[in-house]
């Protein structure tokens, strides 16, 4: 039986706030979450809802004829969680039917495939395991960011454990070669690869209510009918399709929630159609060939590409720029940073700093908050600018950097290890200092009394600075020994504690828990248990009291 | 086809946008063979007694070269009229600064508009006055002449413009650069705005240089909106590689705002947000180049602000130190409440600076290369200054496609359009 292969994508970002430059380094919160709650709401209430609760219907009424399967996006679904969990609940209703596949994509919805694989694999676990967590089915079946597919892509997607991907089965990489089969990886066969029939798919997402359109109005008669002329051989027919088209792109009043209700009752009485998810289809069929894909492929825009996206300066220098901290992230653990740094990988924001639609492209203009892709870039370079900032304060730089001539007292310098007693290192630290001072000037106007001014000044900046190495920081702590710490950690508010050690490394971590009693240690738990998702709003006024504490300890 | 045109100014003797504009589009013009008579008034001294006569032209110093300077001269006649017409003056302005000379003995005007034509004072303090004595110079050359459509540009000239309709019964269109609103917000000088709409009123068809003024046009004036139609306007492409040799004697960047400091043109707006940039980012300097009646009042602010040793004030600049001074800048800005079209920033874009303009400009029209904020929004133009100092890569954007979108403005093309124009009001 030949099968339609009905897959809708679902997908928000979080869609950033007018963020000024005068924002940076005061205000930490991006998002725009008025209009991200009132878009979520919006298409939530014209198609999430409405076109779910059609779903449920026909499988209600055609039992396992018909199969649907979705993608949703990690950043979509905590919108969803947020303001209209009621979507989510009939989601679950769909899950529970059993007929209908989730597919696993990048949490973020993000561009990391094109830039970093662990980064590309860690988001595709988190994705995973929130769709395992709210819908109870593990993905077996990926579908990268807006189809985008190579054959590097595919065999990273293999390795990973999914036997099918999803992609556009654009022109050309077909050449002549029809989208209706099942078609594998290049290089790692085991891989199956379905190709989105771009055609009647763009038919019902593009063109559906154009009525400057040849073929305007589209009945379901008119489409099976185009579904029967297709060669008897060819055995799927894939129709890919963003899931608001439904109700949000294609309004009710276009008739295409009539279009939907009544396409199966169409299909299973004028055709040898059936529904199927690509779970199903990767039992039934055996790829006719591998389709090789060298360059990034998607499914937007005529060229099918990944200009939408990169290519431009703005574009590219603001990627670049975003994963030049991945490794940075890496080690950092304050959970709000991690999702920043989620929700910045969005593939939207890129897409807004598109110039194409100088040209051409009212797509473009439509889903663009931004007047232009100037203004996009600004916008995502000042919250950028902003969340490096915070990220470089939070993770720990490599220790003692070449080209740092403060003393890094929130480093524990490795130096300390030799040393026996913690009070010494100190003088070390400095000697490095007053070493790399004299580097300063150099290259600079030398006259005499540049020169000297600068001497006194530097003598100036020494008397600092021997008074700021007095001074030890937060994370120090692990420098002292246990008998000090304990003598610290009497004198320290177990609440003051809890906050204090957010974000730190787990050194610090195991230093205070092995010097609390144990009662205290129970308190303590109990505590970081409880203020596990808040946000410190105060971390430093916490970390001070207990910097005190350990300065006073020194002496 | 053969058009009188009633301009005020012409290179080399020019106050603003108006006559680069006049110029570039008869320039466009001849090159679609079309011939102009091209009337200004001018007061120079150098009159002759029947108040107008025909210039030698090869006399006149014109920056482009001679093969083309030949073929133009050839297809135009310019003709000057003695008149103490003054751009950009209302009348009360003008009877102030006329009568300053009167009691000081001085040249005010020659002061105040360098590099422009001076006034001999012989023909009248009173602008109303000037503009009904360029009329019936007008009507005289009219008779004397033949041609088929008239073509008048901004209200000074609309008065000598129905006149030469009158006597030759050719068809009339006036060119609006700018309206009395742009000019004084909304004390409006009633006597002006009667000139303006009678001019609009009497032409067959009117000639706006935005879709704003346009707008302007059919809602404060009443003008029929089939009548109206939009020619944006255009610049001429120029290179300037003598400028390669010009170096900032700062190492700070430069946002440079260039104009009139005038009411329209939104200078405090700049001032405001240059505080707004210093506050975050000591390494620039802004540079107000201009002069105007605001002027005073900027630098008072400016002081106030304290940000004295960054805000820098050139007053007036003209020819080459325009050139100079984009030359030296990262960012242009134009921040003008109500601009018909403005010219500078794609003066700007062509020496390969950046710009933000504002929303109310009608050059916003016509540029995608450009960042556009609402005049008033002080956070999106210190937002937009910050923007392109700070993230290289939108520089490189706009000087890459900025100047090729500029080049792409050409007169030979607006001309085109105002040819089409001409045909729609003779051929109607």
């Amino acid at each position: 039986m030949r099968s339609i292969c009905l897959y809708f994508q679902v997908h928000q970002p979080f869609r950033l706030r007018t963020y000024r430059f005068f924002n940076i380094g005061e205000d930490h919160h991006y998002y725009d979450d008025y209009q991200n709650r009132h878009i979520i709401r919006r298409v939530a209430e014209k198609s999430y809802l409405p076109a779910n609760k059609l779903m449920l219907d026909l499988i209600r009424e055609f039992g396992t004829a018909f199969r649907v399967s979705y993608s949703i996006s990690g950043t979509a679904l905590e919108q969803l969680q947020t303001y209209v969990p009621e979507v989510i609940k009939s989601f679950q209703q769909l899950a529970a039917t059993g007929q209908v596949e989730f597919i696993a994509e990048t949490y973020a919805h993000s561009l990391a495939c094109l830039r970093n694989k662990e980064e590309f694999v860690r988001q595709v676990k988190l994705h995973q395991r929130k769709i395992e967590e709210l819908f109870g089915q593990k993905p077996v079946t990926f579908r990268n960011t807006e189809l985008i597919y190579s054959d590097q892509i595919g065999e990273m997607v293999a390795e990973m454990g999914f036997h099918t991907m999803l992609t556009e089965g654009a022109k050309h990489i077909l050449g002549w070669k029809s989208p209706n089969y099942m078609y594998c990886n290049n290089i790692n066969p085991k891989l199956k690869v379905l190709l989105r029939n771009f055609r009647l798919s763009d038919d019902l997402t593009f063109r559906f209510s154009n009525q400057d359109w040849s073929e305007w109005p589209l009945t379901t008669e008119k489409f099976v009918r185009w579904l029967n002329n297709i060669d008897k051989k060819e055995e799927v027919v894939n129709l890919f399709l963003d899931y608001e088209t439904i109700g949000e792109h294609q309004w009710k009043e276009t008739g295409i929630f009539d279009f939907f209700k009544h396409f199966p009752t169409a299909v299973f009485s004028k055709s040898g159609f059936t529904f199927n998810t690509p779970e199903n289809l990767y039992k039934e069929l055996q790829p006719v060939a591998a389709i090789s894909v060298m360059h990034p492929i998607s499914w937007a825009d005529e060229e099918r590409d990944l200009t939408a996206w990169l290519g431009n300066e703005l574009q590219d220098e603001a990627f670049a720029k975003l994963y030049s901290y991945e490794h940075k992230m890496k080690s950092c653990t304050d959970p709000d940073l991690q999702k920043d740094w989620l929700y910045l990988q969005t593939s939207n924001h890129f897409y807004y700093m598109c110039t194409k639609w100088f040209s051409a492209g009212e797509v473009h203009k439509y889903f663009n908050p931004y007047g232009s892709p100037y203004e996009a870039f600004i916008n995502y370079m000042n919250v950028l600018s902003d969340f490096m900032i915070r990220v470089d304060e939070n993770v720990k730089a490599p220790p003692l950097a070449k080209k740092e001539p403060k003393p890094r007292t929130d480093i524990k310098p490795k130096v300390s290890r030799e040393k026996t007693k913690t009070v010494e290192i100190k003088p070390q630290v400095a000697r490095e200092e007053t070493k790399s001072v004299p580097a300063k000037p150099k290259g600079k106007a030398r006259e005499a009394t540049e020169i000297k001014a600068e001497g006194k000044t530097r003598e100036k900046q020494k008397g600092k600075e021997k008074e700021n190495y007095r001074k030890l920081d937060f994370n120090d702590i692990i420098t002292l020994s246990d008998k000090k710490v304990k003598d610290i950690l009497k004198n320290v508010e177990i609440e003051t504690l809890a906050h204090a050690v957010k974000g730190t490394g787990k050194e610090v971590k195991q230093k205070i828990e092995k010097n609390l009693g144990v009662r205290a240690l129970r308190q303590y738990k109990e505590m970081i248990k409880q203020l596990k998702g808040l946000k410190s709003p105060d971390l430093n006024k916490y970390r001070k009291a207990i910097i005190k504490e350990i300065n006073q300890s020194v002496k | 086809m053969r058009v009188l045109m009633f301009g005020w100014e012409f290179p080399p003797h020019i106050t603003g946008g108006l006559g680069t504009a006049c110029f570039g589009l008869t320039k466009g013009l001849v090159k679609h063979g079309i011939d102009v008579i091209f009337v200004v008034p001018k007061a120079f001294g150098d009159e002759t007694k029947d108040g107008f006569r025909l210039v030698n032209a090869s006399e006149v110093v014109l920056d482009f070269h001679q093969q083309e300077s030949r073929e133009f001269w050839q297809k135009i006649q310019y003709m000057e009229i003695g008149s103490n017409l003054v751009p950009y003056l209302d009348p009360e302005e003008f009877e102030r600064i006329t009568s300053q000379e009167v009691r000081t003995g001085e040249d005010v005007r020659r002061t105040i508009f360098s590099q422009r034509y001076t006034f001999s004072g012989k023909y009248g303090p009173n602008l109303m006055e000037e503009v009904s004595r360029y009329a019936l110079v007008a009507s005289s050359l009219a008779q004397k002449n033949t041609f088929d459509v008239i073509h008048a540009h901004d209200w000074l000239t609309y008065p000598a413009g129905i006149a030469a309709k009158e006597i030759s019964g050719k068809p009339l269109v006036v060119h609006v650069h700018a309206t009395e609103f742009d000019r004084s917000g909304e004390h409006v000088n009633q006597a002006v705005y009667d000139i303006e709409q009678k001019g609009m009123t009497e032409a067959d068809l009117v000639i706006t240089v935005s879709n704003l003024t346009r707008q302007i046009v059919i809602e404060r004036y009443g003008i029929d909106p089939e009548k109206v139609i939009t020619v944006h306007n255009a610049v001429e492409p120029v290179d300037h590689p003598e400028m390669e040799g010009v170096h900032k004697h700062v190492k700070e960047k430069i946002v440079t705002f260039l104009g009139r400091v005038t009411y329209q043109k939104g200078p405090d707006y700049f001032v405001e947000a240059a505080y707004k940039v210093l506050q975050r980012d000591s390494n620039v300097r802004f540079v107000m180049a201009g002069s105007g009646d605001l002027l005073n009042r900027m630098i008072r602010r400016v002081a106030q602000l304290k940000i004295s040793t960054k805000f820098h004030f050139t007053g007036f600049l003209a020819g080459q130190e325009v050139d100079t001074m984009f030359a030296m800048s990262d960012v242009y800005v134009m921040p003008s409440v109500s601009e018909p079209f403005g010219i500078s920033p794609l003066e700007a874009m062509r020496s390969n600076v950046p710009v933000v303009i504002s929303k109310q400009s009608g050059v916003a029209e016509v540029l995608q290369h450009a960042l556009k904020v609402d005049f008033w929004d002080i956070d999106a133009l210190a937002d937009a200054i910050y923007g392109i100092l700070h993230y290289d890569a939108l520089r490189r954007t706009f000087v890459r496609y900025g100047k090729a979108e500029v080049d792409n403005l050409k007169w030979e093309n607006a001309a085109i359009n105002v040819i089409e124009v001409y045909n729609k009001a003779v051929y109607k």
